[in-house]
């Protein structure tokens, strides 16, 4: 507990000398969020400030090794610095699909030399990648993916399209899931590669959505040559990999929608917007009782998220199919909050264009939020997962 | 960390293998059937004190374990498993947490000991309406020489019918919705002016409705200081809310691993019946709602051991979750098992009326999610 103790006090310490002020305001904007990569522009000098200063510790990946570029620190000192750094107001100094889905791949899967050679680039926010998991005919039923890997000697030619591919017009890098047997079980056909977006034959295209934004593209591969050094694990054995990575999506996009709005609920929201009677209470009184439920379960689900990664930190194990717990509750619940958001903003919210709204970005958001219990897992699928694997129902 | 310790582990082993073996859900049909009038058990009631669980909360120097409020939780929970009755919650958790925390020496000297060997029940009285209400307690203590007189009527008393003692709460200044001006008092059941009256409910149990008509106590009565007896009051029903999320929680675990097994057995349509998608989602969701609820009840039961005073918030979320989740565990239970549901052979209707009796006690869903929004600022 005194390591523990005086590990706090000299990360504050730390912290209080190095997060420059203007990394300690709320983030107003996608742009506010540092992604990192070769075509990275910061937006503030502070921005990049904060990121090196940040990468030299290991604390951009603060859990992975020291060898790799990360901190090296446990799973209690990983706490203790986000605590320290929520206390402060401190934004993320980067953020990436290295960070949240590649890294921890290659940590369990990758060789050595994969190791030496993504991870620290990942870590100092150098090569921004993405992932192409996704086709027009393998949603939900991912493993029926057709993108075809065929053997060229010393490398694969890859052909075939993914879509839904996030940043892909800004990635550098993509990790990739291909067909490589079409004569083995769907689940037993796949393997996990890794190439540069911008080898000869590969092209991407943003998808307008309904929020008017392009967040996802489709990409397309048009005979992309990929040395094999670029396979990650065994051959054909790529799903293991894939659904690895597939329980850390879960619990990500689970745990995600509290950054938003300052970390505010849609009652503390609502209550500063429309404001509150002589005892405090919120002045809607069908929206209270509903943001009341809606505040109870946030806070009981925070409970969870923090239940699961100790349970899985004293077990030594993962959080495995219970990420689809997290998962799909998670979802919900932000889906929900924005719900309420919305109510709470009433004609406020009807502004799509507009220096006063941020060009909608309430209903933008909301909008947004619809795809929460589709990407990653739908939630049925999450309810599949959790009734066959959690509690053995069985099979129709 | 968010998880039991080894200590506490062991004690949850220890109490399921208890109660599975001597007060499984036969045992509050037995007290049913029978019209057993106290509600409980007292042969049973001895046997946990002699497995310790009565002296939970009261400290080692007092003669209790001091093992703390993860640990009464953890017993609460695997009582709510087999629906236990006993007075646990009213007289090893509410009353041991007033005494030991507000006492006088002599009030603790002639209780705790008593609470420890399991010869004493501590009743705590507090609601007057329909509603639980502590700041709206109207019942007068007037001062009477150097004592007061308690006049009043207190409805669903907790073990009211079969207390040695009730703790109560009374104005002695103020009126009623202020949470200023309450004081608490240790009574002896059997002071003259006060009359008890039984009543039957929904879970078997029983609870009564005390008359105090001019009950005389004497100064030495009051625990904690007159007038401000309202934050320890908050503090003994904050005990007494997680005690019953805890025991919500394993109710809602258990009429959800019954409905399971019977899920994996029940046949229809030539199949096994949580074949079906339609079931297997409705049973997923459920899953998922338990499993939140577990982790409010400790993040509420370790926010005591923290911090009584300041575990407010997180009671509120787990009584709040719990209340609802054991709702939706039952009537999913019931839904799920189909005719048979409906049906006193079965245990479910039991586990469906604890869960209405238990989730409106001490503030239901409705009340706490008022306090967490309030506490949240809106």
């Amino acid at each position: 507990m005194d390591s523990l103790d005086a590990f706090r006090r000299e990360t504050r310490a730390w912290l209080d000398a190095n997060c420059p002020v203007e990394m300690r305001t709320p983030v107003t904007g996608d742009d506010d969020i540092c992604w990192g990569g070769r075509r990275w522009v910061f937006k503030s000098e502070a921005q990049k400030v904060w990121l090196e200063r940040m990468a030299a510790r290991g604390w951009t990946v603060p859990g992975w090794p020291q060898a790799y570029g990360g901190g090296g620190l446990s799973h209690e000192e990983v706490t203790i610095l986000k605590e320290e750094m929520r206390a402060i107001g401190a934004r993320s100094p980067l953020e990436s699909f290295g960070i949240w889905m590649l890294g921890p791949a290659l940590l369990a899967f990758g060789s050595e030399a994969q190791k030496q050679e993504h991870l620290p680039k990942i870590a100092r926010g150098e090569i921004r990648w993405c992932q192409g998991y996704s086709e027009p005919n393998a949603g939900s039923d991912l493993a029926s993916l057709q993108t075809r890997a065929d053997d060229g000697g010393d490398h694969f030619v890859v052909t075939g399209s993914k879509i839904w591919t996030s940043y892909a017009d800004k990635a550098d890098m993509i990790f990739c899931l291909v067909r490589t047997d079409f004569s083995a079980p769907k689940h037993l056909g796949i393997s996990f590669i890794l190439f540069d977006m911008t080898a000869p034959g590969v092209s991407t295209k943003p998808i307008l959505l309904i929020s008017g934004k392009s967040p996802f593209c489709e990409t397309f591969f048009d005979g992309v040559k990929v040395p094999k050094a670029n396979l990650v694990g065994t051959l054909n054995r790529g799903w293991d990999i894939a659904k690895y990575l597939l329980t850390h999506e879960r619990e990500m996009i689970g745990g995600g929608g509290g950054g938003l709005l300052g970390g505010r609920s849609p009652g503390q929201v609502a209550a500063s917007e429309i404001g509150t009677d002589g005892q405090g209470r919120l002045a809607d009184h069908f929206l209270r009782a509903d943001a009341a439920r809606a505040e109870v379960d946030a806070l009981a689900f925070a409970a969870t998220m923090t239940r699961y990664k100790d349970e899985a930190a004293a077990g030594g194990k993962g959080v495995g199919d219970k990420s689809s717990v997290l998962k799909y509750y998670g979802t919900e619940l932000n889906k929900r909050r924005y719900e309420l958001l919305m109510r709470a903003a009433g004609h406020e919210g009807l502004e799509w264009e507009g220096a006063r709204t941020h060009d909608g970005e309430r209903p933008r958001d909301w909008l947004r939020t619809k795809a929460n219990s589709i990407e990653g897992g739908t939630s049925e699928v999450m309810l599949d997962i959790v009734a066959k694997r959690l509690l053995q129902l069985p099979n129709a | 960390m968010l998880v039991l310790n080894d200590d506490q582990a062991m004690l949850q082993d220890a109490a399921r293998g208890f109660v599975t073996d001597k007060a499984p859900v036969a045992a509050l049909r037995r007290i049913r059937d029978e019209r057993v009038a106290e509600g409980f058990d007292r042969d049973l009631w001895r046997a946990m004190a002699a497995m310790g669980w009565t002296g939970i909360l009261v400290p080692e120097d007092e003669g209790g374990l001091g093992f703390g409020f993860v640990g009464a939780g953890i017993l609460c929970e695997e009582m709510g498993r087999t629906l236990t009755p006993s007075p646990f919650l009213s007289t090893a958790m509410m009353a041991a947490t007033a005494l030991s925390r507000a006492g006088s020496p002599a009030q603790k000297e002639h209780w705790l000991p008593a609470i420890v060997a399991g010869d004493a029940v501590i009743a705590t009285a507090v609601d007057e309406g329909r509603g639980h209400d502590p700041a709206g307690t109207a019942m007068r203590a007037e001062r009477h020489g150097n004592g007061f007189r308690l006049t009043g009527t207190k409805t669903y008393v907790v073990d009211g019918q079969a207390a040695d003692a009730v703790l109560v709460a009374a104005r002695t200044a103020g009126s009623a919705g202020e949470p200023g001006g309450i004081s608490l008092f240790l009574v002896d059941a059997k002071a003259r002016g006060l009359a008890v009256e039984r009543l039957a409910t929904l879970d078997s149990r029983g609870a009564a409705e005390l008359t105090f008509d001019g009950v005389e106590v004497t100064a030495d009565d009051v625990i904690g200081a007159v007038d401000d007896g309202h934050g320890l009051l908050e503090v003994v029903l904050g005990v007494g809310r997680a005690g019953l999320a805890a025991e919500l929680s394993g109710n809602a675990q258990e009429s959800f691993t019954r409905t399971m097994d019977y899920l994996k057995e029940r046949k229809q349509f030539g199949r096994t019946i949580g074949a079906f998608q339609a079931l297997q989602h409705r049973a997923a969701h459920l899953f998922c709602e338990v499993e939140i609820a577990r982790s409010a009840v400790l993040a509420a039961l370790q926010a005591l051991d923290a911090d009584a005073e300041a575990a407010g918030l997180a009671v509120s979320v787990a009584k709040a979750k719990a209340s609802s989740v054991a709702r939706l565990a039952a009537q999913e239970a019931v839904q799920m098992h189909g005719g048979i549901g409906m049906t006193d052979a079965i245990d479910i209707g039991l586990f469906m009326k604890r869960m209405q009796v238990a989730s409106t006690l001490y503030g239901d869903a409705d009340f706490h999610a008022d306090r967490v929004a309030l506490a949240r600022g809106f």
